[in-house]
């Protein structure tokens, strides 16, 4: 009886990393990392010994040559003489713009149909189902191309906007004389500014100061809102009486951008047809037009059961006791289930945003010239630098997608319960 | 074993897939086909036809060459390739050859490791528009909207022409030619770019190509070759010589109806020494005697192939011009065989 208290010796055989729980684990793990490093290694020697029978070498210098080719639509100042480096910041600035402006469309249409999915009226209720089940299940890039060939197909060319010599009469007339529908775009008028205040170089493109003008005037205006909101706040909390403050909101938030607006006489410039094409105006190319629309219609349908899901995760108990609290249904949405369904909703909402993000580079599908188009398409083809583009070109996916995450998971420790 | 497998499937995970064995001619003779990369549809130079049997002036070299090696022209698998995808084909060893309307570059030629044996067709690039816009020359193409296929010299070509002529544009990028013609037919580009052969397969396929005119404008020179991979001379000088046979045969009158009189009659040492009569350069190419005669019986001798695929005669309708012999004013040249 005695011995049974005997402690094991701590003495350490080798036989028990093989055999001991306690040390096994700890063996497969380093057993299996240097397999995997291994392999690793054999890839990257094995396509180093393949790019070298091929005669070819690794390098970025390319990304400095002259790119040679044109991109029609261009966020920043972009000549065929400008570098294949230059061509992938317009090609980089395409995607982000037709992701940024995918992910609000595809917010709002989300949140609307997810709501509206839910509502009490049957032919709405259902209506909405359908948009998301056919939405949903029908793969992105014949979403694309439909609409894509509804654009090219289903509408003029800007020839057909011409008055004819003899009548004097168009076969089209452009809506509200400013926006054409054509088969290679929509033309629609553009903002400009009559006092111009120049351009702010910032290195890689230049930006409109009149716009930054604008843009902080806006700015200054809804801070100077807050104030004057809080000070109404502190007023109230004090007297019990709140000033009216409707009508300095409108002036700070509406009034002092207009007003710098006039300032640099701002005005439209219509679109007219000048030669082959719409001249003046902004032309808005049916490719961009068909993917956003697509995009955002495709992931609308996903964050819609997203919205549901985070409604429905409210249980009704809260949604009754606003309504006994004598609170109207809009209100009992926005204030009281909206609020807390978006801790449900915002972590799969960054997926659909790098989805979305991501599948922008089906743009190729629709000669949109995104980053896939340019470092990925024509670059890649005129150089011949393949595995350089692809990674770059997966690189900077990563990078994007990475960057929307970080936000987003910002956002969403913002709006998380708090705990303590 | 099992690592075996282990490590042939990293291999086609790896990058190893893209990389061809230096003897293509054993692989291909091993093989038993003849793998050629050709464009995704031209009408008269690459196109299926109903039965799904490829037709063609590019294909017409792909059955030559397999004729030659083979000895049957029926034994080709044609790889359909895009403008994109075609140099990324062949580089990895996916076709053998590449007969596909693609343009002999300096860069091509050395950067991307592909060797261009030949030149099937003498070719520049050009503009077709609709007749009721009423432009009789590119010049007048200011502001216009053109199509372009992409990853091509057409597109590099096209800024240069735009930018000295002082002219602006709006390029709209297609991936391949049928899609070109698509977006061209339903007007979303006042004008289309390409070779001025491929304009005038590409009008000949419409519906009414009378309303399309090709602007007299050639802007560039594209003499358009077989490829094959840099570094694999043999193979070279196979797909190389068997075109220089083609074109040979046209000269000194050798076709695919006369050439076993000829063989058996004809005194001129040339066409004895071209169709395995005399001397014996066949095996200089480790191919056997007959081979230039194969490839000939195929689809005849290159003036053949012109006129069955895309001459006068045919809706295409291209004149020889530049790809007439040199005794007829042309470019074509064979190297004598000797």
């Amino acid at each position: 009886m005695a011995n049974v208290a005997d402690a094991p010796k701590d003495t350490f055989r080798l036989s028990m990393l093989l055999y001991d729980t306690r040390y096994r684990s700890l063996t497969i793990q380093v057993f299996v990392f240097f397999l995997f490093m291994a392999g690793a290694a054999w890839l990257v020697d094995n396509t180093m010994r393949n790019l070298e029978a091929l005669g070819k070498d690794f390098n970025f210098g390319f990304l400095w040559n002259r790119a040679g080719y044109d991109i029609s639509q261009r966020l920043v100042e972009y000549t065929n003489d400008s570098t294949h480096g230059r061509a992938m910041l317009v090609g980089l600035l395409n995607t982000l713009l037709v992701a940024l402006l995918g992910c609000i469309a595809a917010t709002v249409i989300g949140v609307i149909v997810g709501v509206l999915r839910l509502s009490k009226n049957w032919l709405v209720g259902r209506l909405m189902t359908v948009y998301v089940e056919i939405f949903r299940n029908v793969p992105l890039l014949l979403w694309i191309l439909l609409i894509y060939a509804v654009f090219t197909e289903a509408t003029p060319a800007p020839n057909a906007f011409r008055p004819n010599p003899e009548t004097g009469l168009a076969d089209r007339s452009m809506f509200l004389d400013a926006i054409a529908v054509t088969n290679r775009y929509t033309a629609v008028p553009n903002s400009v500014f009559s006092r111009e205040l120049g351009w702010l170089d910032l290195g890689l493109f230049y930006i409109n100061i009149d716009v930054l003008a604008v843009l902080a005037a806006a700015v200054l205006g809804w801070w100077l809102n807050r104030m004057v909101k809080a000070r109404a706040t502190r007023i109230q909390n004090e007297t019990g009486v709140r000033p009216a403050t409707w009508w300095s909101s409108v002036l700070l938030l509406l009034g002092l951008p207009v007003a710098v607006l006039l300032a640099l006489g701002f005005h439209l410039e219509f679109p007219e047809l000048r030669g082959f094409n719409f001249v003046g105006g902004l032309n808005v190319s049916n490719s961009f037009m068909a993917l956003w629309l697509a995009l955002s219609l495709y992931t609308g349908a996903f964050i819609a059961e997203i919205v549901r899901a985070g409604i429905l995760a409210i249980s009704r108990g809260q949604s009754e006791a606003a309504f006994a609290l004598g609170l109207r249904p809009g209100r009992t949405m926005s204030l009281v289930i909206l609020p807390q369904a978006l801790r449900v909703i915002i972590p799969p909402l960054i997926s659909q945003y790098l989805n979305l993000t991501k599948n922008s580079s089906l743009a190729i599908a629709v000669g949109y010239l995104d980053l896939r188009g340019t470092l990925g398409g024509i670059t890649l083809n005129q150089t011949g630098r393949e595995l350089e583009c692809v990674l770059l070109m997966m690189l900077i996916y990563l990078a994007i997608s990475l960057v929307i995450s970080a936000v987003m998971n910002v956002y969403n420790a913002a709006v998380k319960l708090k705990e303590r | 074993m099992k690592k075996s497998v282990f490590l042939g499937t990293l291999t086609v995970a790896g990058l190893a897939a893209g990389l061809g064995s230096a003897a293509t001619l054993d692989d291909v003779k091993a093989r038993g086909e003849l793998n050629c990369g050709v464009s995704t549809g031209l009408t008269g130079f690459s196109l299926p036809d109903a039965n799904g049997n490829w037709t063609g002036f590019d294909v017409a070299l792909c059955r030559a060459v397999a004729a030659a090696v083979l000895g049957d022209g029926t034994k080709v698998k044609f790889v359909p390739t895009t403008g994109q995808t075609r140099f990324t084909a062949l580089a990895s060893g996916e076709v053998d050859m590449l007969a596909r309307n693609s343009t002999w570059t300096f860069s091509r030629d050395t950067d991307l490791k592909l060797d261009f044996v030949g030149v099937n067709y003498y070719d520049g690039q050009g503009f077709m528009v609709r007749k009721d816009l009423g432009v009789t020359s590119a010049k007048e193409l200011d502001g216009a909207t053109v199509c372009i296929q992409t990853g091509t010299t057409t597109e590099l070509n096209l800024a240069d022409w735009f930018k000295v002529n002082n002219l602006s544009y709006t390029p709209v990028a297609v991936e391949t030619n049928a899609e070109g013609e698509q977006q061209y037919a339903a007007g979303a580009c006042d004008a289309y770019t390409t070779d001025a052969s491929g304009l005038a397969a590409t009008r000949a396929a419409f519906a009414d190509p009378e309303n399309h005119v090709i602007l007299p404008e050639i802007i560039s020179k594209e003499p358009l070759g077989p490829a094959v991979r840099h570094g694999d001379n043999e193979w070279a000088d196979v797909v190389g010589w068997t075109l220089n046979a083609l074109i040979a045969a046209e000269e000194y009158g050798v076709t695919s109806t006369n050439m076993e009189e000829l063989a058996a009659n004809s005194p001129n040492p040339e066409i004895r020494r071209l169709l395995g009569v005399e001397g014996d350069l066949g095996p200089m190419i480790r191919l056997d005697k007959d081979w230039a005669k194969r490839a000939i019986s195929v689809g005849g001798n290159y003036g053949e192939i012109f006129a069955a695929t895309i001459g006068e005669a045919t809706p295409i309708g291209l004149a020889r011009g530049l790809n007439a012999q040199w005794t007829q004013g042309g470019l074509l040249y064979a190297p004598p065989f000797r």
